[in-house]
């Protein structure tokens, strides 16, 4: 059933603002940071006006924002928070214990670079550093995106099955603070969506008391982490099925991925959030001239769809992957690393030559991408990827 | 109108030109149009040049590129002009629409060029005259739909007027809707 909803102009910072309204969570807990303030501003202008019931805690920190959306979590409640580059490396070791503790808070990030030098635009070196910490990682491509993506991580993080933190990562200032058109879900329909939030295990239900994060040394310890693994794991199906039901309500359906005129291209480009829309123009341009080019768009890194990437990609002559993030002393960035090890197994796969690009919120333009489909039908030729290249940068 | 209009503003931090870039992105919404607004972000600080930037489209906007190639610029604040480029990837047959006391031939004799089409508008005096105060964005945007009729006047008043309602003063909001109105008529090409 689809149904007409309002339309509005709004910046992304604000529409995640919006959605937290929408979601009413019990405890909001958060220190602002840019690109991110807004969310945190917005929200507690909310607060202020009694649009919410939801508790705010203005802490003094990220570490001890994230601190208190563990405890708040850990005791029961429906917790949210947002932040960004520096405040997500200070939640640093936070981070681990929420998702070690399978608690499930959502948060945002609006994806920056990390000092020094200080800079405060986009790129994804913040998130991907936090690849490993048992969050489950969405990415948006746009404004409308940040804003369903965000009731979906609500719906997947309290999942029974699932029981994890979820980070709704989005393009700092590219998208955060770019107006674009967003389509107004009703309260009501957002609140039948994401339904009432009952923890299966909360450190106030005195009836069943419990213990979380005790001491676990060598004879237990491998078993926890083990488990989780299992639940990030088995999340997949889940993520899978409220993209399909969010897509019966609202007529925007999401997955995993999202395949666009991948099928029969021979030259495909694998990137994330919002530059996935300047190579959908490309894309289009080329197909136009008869050229099989095509983009796969990796909307969830965590967990790592791998089997429907390797599906997408096996096909193809040469993929080139794009990474917004660096790895000082490797050979690429960590989506190619992902994406070329999960493969590698594989008896037929195209070549895979590695990019980073757009590092401190460099622009990236339809040039370049045209750019890379032309590098990558050279490629071929040369039937070797090259090393890795970085776009648009002065060397 | 081409497939997407791409519009840059020229202005000093202070001087409201992302409210302009987004309140015409708006009123374009309300028109029926697909949209994108965003400001250029560097060290902000009141005065410093900066830029904003206003797509305009039949089709959903997906690019998320800055722009390079505007079809129009706007200059909010004359003493840019000599500062930075404002001519820097403008096509031959571009807009500049300069809010100055000057005609457009002195303008196009100052900038030193012989083609795009170039047009003037008292913003500045304009906004004295009917706000009291400098702030020549909502003038601009009057000016801008005169020459480039994707909206109509009435559109931009009232979601002007959408927009400022909670947020100033009425008299304020009349204010601006006089500069808006003035701007439209007073606005001068070659």
């Amino acid at each position: 059933m689809k149904t007409t909803f309002k339309k509005i102009a709004i910046e992304g910072n604000e529409a995640a603002a919006l959605a937290f309204k929408q979601v009413n969570p019990d405890v909001v807990a958060a220190y602002p940071i840019t690109p991110s303030t807004e969310v945190v501003q917005k929200f507690s202008e909310y607060v202020a006006n009694g649009e919410v019931d939801t508790e705010f805690v203005p802490v003094e920190s990220e570490h001890s924002a994230m601190s208190a959306c563990i405890g708040a979590s850990a005791a029961g409640a429906r917790v949210m928070t947002s932040t960004a580059s520096q405040g997500l490396a200070l939640m640093w070791e936070m981070l681990y214990i929420a998702s070690s503790l399978r608690l499930p808070i959502v948060m945002t990030v609006a994806n920056r670079a990390l000092s020094a030098p200080i800079n405060i635009h986009g790129d994804h070196s913040d998130s991907m550093g936090a690849r490993d910490s048992g969050w489950i990682q969405i990415y948006s491509e746009n404004v409308q995106e940040i804003y369903d993506n965000i009731f979906q991580a609500v719906r997947i993080a309290e999942d029974p099955q699932v029981r994890l933190p979820v980070m709704v990562n989005f393009d700092g200032f590219i998208t955060s603070h770019s107006e674009e058109i967003l389509e107004v879900l009703d309260d009501d329909l957002v609140r039948r969506f994401i339904g009432e939030y009952k923890p299966k295990y909360s450190l106030l239900d005195v009836d069943h008391p419990m213990t979380m994060g005790p001491l676990a040394l060598f004879d237990s310890y491998f078993e926890f982490k083990v488990a989780q693994a299992y639940a990030i794991a088995n999340s997949l199906p889940v993520i899978k099925k409220v993209g399909r039901e969010f897509g019966d309500l609202t007529g925007r359906y999401y997955d995993l991925i999202e395949k666009y005129h991948t099928d029969d291209a021979e030259y495909i480009i694998v990137a994330m959030s919002s530059t996935c829309g300047t190579v959908r123009e490309v894309v289009d341009e080329l197909r136009e001239k008869g050229e099989k080019v095509g983009l796969l768009k990796i909307r969830v890194f965590r967990p790592f769809p791998l089997e429907e990437i390797s599906n997408a990609l096996k096909n193809a002559k040469v993929v080139g992957i794009l990474d917004r993030s660096i790895i000082p002393g490797s050979f690429s960035g960590p989506l190619y690393h992902e994406i070329v090890s999960g493969m590698y197994h594989l008896d037929k796969r195209p070549i895979f030559q590695p990019y980073v690009y757009g590092l401190g919120g460099r622009d990236i333009t339809t040039e370049h991408i045209k750019n890379v489909f032309t590098q990558l039908q050279e490629i071929e030729k040369l039937g070797r990827p090259k090393n890795l290249i970085y776009i648009g940068v002065r060397e | 109108m081409k497939e997407m209009l791409e519009i840059r503003w020229h202005a000093r931090a202070g001087q409201g030109a992302k409210t302009a870039s987004y309140l015409l992105a708006e009123t374009a919404l309300e028109a029926g149009k697909y949209i994108q607004a965003f400001p250029e972000y560097g060290p902000e600080r009141t005065g410093a040049p900066m830029k904003a930037f206003t797509r305009i489209s039949d089709k959903p906007i997906r690019i998320h590129s800055q722009v390079y190639n505007p079809d129009v610029v706007v200059i909010l604040d004359k003493s840019l002009i000599g500062k930075v480029n404002i001519l820097e990837g403008v096509p031959s047959d571009g807009i500049i629409i300069v809010n100055t006391t000057q005609s457009p031939e002195e303008i196009r004799k100052q900038l030193n060029i012989s083609d795009r089409k170039i047009y003037t508008v008292d913003a500045t005096g304009i906004s004295l005259a009917t706000l009291g105060r400098p702030i020549p964005n909502t003038p601009m945007l009057g000016a801008l739909i005169k020459i480039i009729p994707i909206i109509s006047l009435e559109e931009v008043l009232d979601q002007l007027k959408k927009k400022f309602e909670g947020r100033f003063r009425p008299e304020v909001i009349e204010g601006n809707l006089q500069a808006i109105k003035r701007a439209y008529e007073e606005v001068k090409g070659e």
